[in-house]
């Protein structure tokens, strides 16, 4: 049982839990995930890791309520156990394995969305933690989804740039907006840009950047079931290349990703989740009328 | 009673098995187990024993059967098997120990499969376990999976009197024995569940949710974590996929993952959160066994399923008991005939399968014949969920962190067949990620030479 030390509600929707996995905590870098399996019955959930305290034996995740499991894990408090916590899986991001003085020439900027900014999070610690600053752009839709500022803030000072989609917190716009700005207006140069959130987000953030001829990185979130290669349910079409997102990435060249496919493929189980969602809220009063489940 | 025929063994009526998933043998009960052991010839040179991968004394059990000693029987097997209810079941005799058996020359031979599944059978009902080491010999030894073929290492280790712990990637031990096959030819909470707790009592310790080559490396192992020696039994669970257009369309499925949700997971059973959907009909390509269970799984599931395998029904690499099985419950061979590409709707969901049929040419490398393609005789089926069932390969996570550990062009360890040893310095390897994918009784045949090995070496340190 890997024990939650720590469960807190930080912006709308979304939760952050300090879990107990020493195993995970001694081992994992920026750029890995965990999965997370509930109880007896529950299913394997994958969620980046947010932070690490190698001492403590203890990883953060950050997740949003998206389907009734993930509904279901934002009940649990501190005190609560995880029946399994798995990881770090996945490899680490590029900059792990760079060289540091290589890595230390070039100018990198982060475009983060929503819950995107948790696993950005660690990969901007990690760089001014090794003396490299960068660029944080954060977008979400409006002010009540933006999470991790203060601890952002206190890391990359001003290099922080806050967004919400409706203006309802510094700025109006995209994240993408952001970016195109720093680099037209502001006279940014970038050689890298690593983009993480929903897949539309990527999609977009990944044309803008082809364009502006600035080398992207993804981390892609696909469907996963074992997280450790042996099914292929994560599998995405990478340049003419087919990979497995738990164990080839979960971050690939963004400019190379099918995003059209990997969002038709996200949508495999929508019929099943939406019903497994009805089910925890209706309970026994819920019999058809969704359209979608067949009166069951 | 015919001495030439085997005691029929009971069976859930077709019809009714093909809709739940219920253990389809139900096995011999007492009086049917003693009166196929007494079909026992006794060889004094018995063939059955060589044809076993892990030499089980056959007729020595089967003669304590014949006398109602069953719990004879069980320690004579424990001497040799760590999985005996999991063999019994499984193994494909058929090319194994009953293959050579003496009485299969004239009549049909000894159900050895079934007795032995009997034995086990009535010792955990009866709550009767193998024995371990009276004290350890201060050596700690990881295993790095839980299959077949780390549980047989691991147990036989215990037994020598080592500490030893098996590392499990999954948060359940007992590999392909509790993804892979499914429940109704191996019940999990009862049978598999049972040989796990078995080995523990041996002593060996198992740590779930630790993925070699992640959560820790080798090196990290041996240096770090005190352990004399490291046997690998990861297995071989890398699926294939075709590569024809269409493949990463949503219902598409590779055999493992549909397996895996059905399985490991439970997704047939509402009480569980883990999805799986329901599909009308389904195509399955690929005629081994795990081709098998995915289609009947798929058949209790409620689809109408046909399995698409480009040679013949005597190519099939499936075991026969299982063809037989699968066709009993309404299972539609496709034979001779190969997918070329999948067919999607605008949304990227399966609408049909495009195949070709296949004529046998001259025979191949392997000798057997080469299927071809027959040009112009490509149709559409109707199906609006594919199940992928081409074979695994094993995970490179383990090679590709290790230093010093020789792999073949196919990805496989390389390491003797006698021990296990690999090129790297107290490092041992079996089973399925040193052949590839194979069976459950020689992957535990290569655990026992693993622990031969490993104890041969520790011994002379």
């Amino acid at each position: 049982m890997y024990k939650i030390l720590k469960a807190e509600n930080i912006a709308d929707k979304i939760y952050l839990m300090d879990v107990e996995a020493p195993r995970v905590a001694s081992h994992c870098e920026p750029g890995q995930f965990v999965i997370v399996k509930m109880d007896e019955k529950g299913e394997r959930i994958p969620l980046t890791i947010c932070d690490y305290d190698r001492e403590k034996g203890t990883i953060t995740i950050v997740f949003q309520t998206v389907g009734a499991s993930t509904e279901k894990m934002a009940k649990l408090k501190a005190g609560d156990s995880f029946q399994d916590f798995v990881g770090p899986l996945g490899r680490p991001s590029e900059m792990v394995e760079e060289d540091l003085e290589e890595l230390k020439k070039k100018k990198i900027v982060f475009v983060a969305g929503g819950v995107g900014t948790a696993p950005v999070f660690p990969q901007v610690k990690w760089l001014y933690a090794h003396g490299i600053e960068c660029d944080v752009i954060v977008g979400a839709k409006n002010k009540d989804l933006i999470i991790l500022e203060d601890e952002l803030r206190a890391i990359a000072g001003d290099n922080l740039y806050i967004t919400t989609d409706d203006g309802s917190y510094v700025r109006k716009g995209m994240g993408t907006d952001v970016l195109k700005d720093l680099v037209n207006n502001q006279g940014k140069k970038y050689d890298r840009c690593i983009a993480i959130g929903p897949l539309i987000m990527m999609k977009f953030v990944c044309l803008l950047t082809k364009e502006l001829g600035i080398p992207t990185i993804v981390s892609m979130n696909p469907i996963m079931v074992d997280g450790t290669g042996m099914c292929g349910a994560c599998r995405l079409q990478v340049g003419d290349e087919i990979k497995f997102a738990c164990v080839d990435g979960p971050e690939f060249d963004g400019h190379l990703v099918d995003f059209d496919q990997a969002m038709k493929r996200q949508q495999t189980y929508k019929t099943e989740e939406g019903r497994a969602m009805l089910k925890l809220q209706e309970g026994d009063t819920h019999h058809g009328g969704c359209g979608n489940c067949g009166n069951d | 009673m015919d001495v030439m025929k085997k005691v029929p063994v009971r069976e859930q009526d077709p019809n009714v098995r093909n809709k739940n998933f219920d253990e389809v043998c139900l096995g011999y009960n007492l009086e049917e187990a003693k009166a196929e052991a007494s079909r026992c010839l006794n060889c004094k040179n018995a063939r059955c024993i060589q044809g076993c991968p892990v030499s089980i004394n056959i007729p020595k059990f089967i003669a304590e059967v014949k006398e109602g000693n069953i719990e004879k029987a069980y320690e004579v097997i424990s001497e040799s098997s760590a999985l005996p209810a999991v063999c019994g079941r499984v193994c494909p005799q058929e090319s194994q120990c009953e293959g050579v058996c003496i009485r299969g020359i004239k009549g049909e031979s000894i159900s050895i499969g079934k007795l032995e599944r009997f034995v086990a059978d009535y010792a955990r009902e009866n709550g009767i376990t193998p024995k371990g080491a009276d004290k350890l010999n201060g050596k700690k030894v990881a295993v790095i999976g839980s299959g077949p073929s780390g549980l047989t290492c691991a147990g036989d280790l215990a037994k020598l009197g080592y500490e030893v712990t098996i590392f499990e990637a999954l948060h359940e031990a007992g590999g392909v024995l509790v993804y892979g096959i499914p429940e109704f030819r191996l019940p999990k909470k009862t049978v598999v569940a049972a040989e796990v707790e078995n080995v523990k009592k041996l002593g060996v310790k198992i740590e779930t949710n630790v993925v070699i080559g992640r959560s820790m490396t080798i090196d990290q192992l041996l240096n770090e974590e005190g352990f004399d020696a490291v046997y690998i039994g990861s297995g071989a669970g890398l699926p294939r996929f075709m590569g024809i257009p269409g493949e990463n369309a949503n219902e598409v499925f590779s055999a493992n993952e549909y397996l895996t949700r059905s399985n490991l997971m439970k997704a047939f059973d509402d009480e569980y959160d883990t999805p799986i959907a329901k599909f009308k009909k389904v195509a399955v390509v690929g005629g081994g066994n795990v081709a098998m269970d995915a289609a009947r799984t798929a058949l209790r599931l409620g689809a109408e399923v046909h399995v698409i395998y480009r040679r013949s029904m005597e190519e099939l690499p499936a075991r026969a008991e299982e063809v037989h099985h699968a066709k009993e419950e309404g299972i539609i061979f496709d034979l001779l005939q190969n997918p070329t590409e999948i067919l999607t709707d605008d949304k990227g969901n399966v609408t049909g399968i495009k195949v070709i049929k296949m004529e046998l040419g001259e025979p191949d490398e392997s000798g057997r014949r080469r299927p071809v393609e027959i040009p112009g005789s490509e149709y559409e089926m109707d199906v609006d969920a594919v199940i992928m069932s081409l074979g695994t390969s094993p995970n490179p996570l383990i090679s590709s962190t290790t230093k010093g550990l020789e792999i073949n062009k196919r990805k496989c360890i390389v390491a003797e067949e006698e021990t296990g040893k690999t090129s790297k310095m107290a490092v041992y390897a079996g089973g399925d990620a040193v052949t590839g994918a194979a069976t459950v009784i020689l992957a535990m045949g290569a655990g026992k030479a693993g622990a031969k090995g490993i104890h041969e070496f520790l011994s002379n340190n």
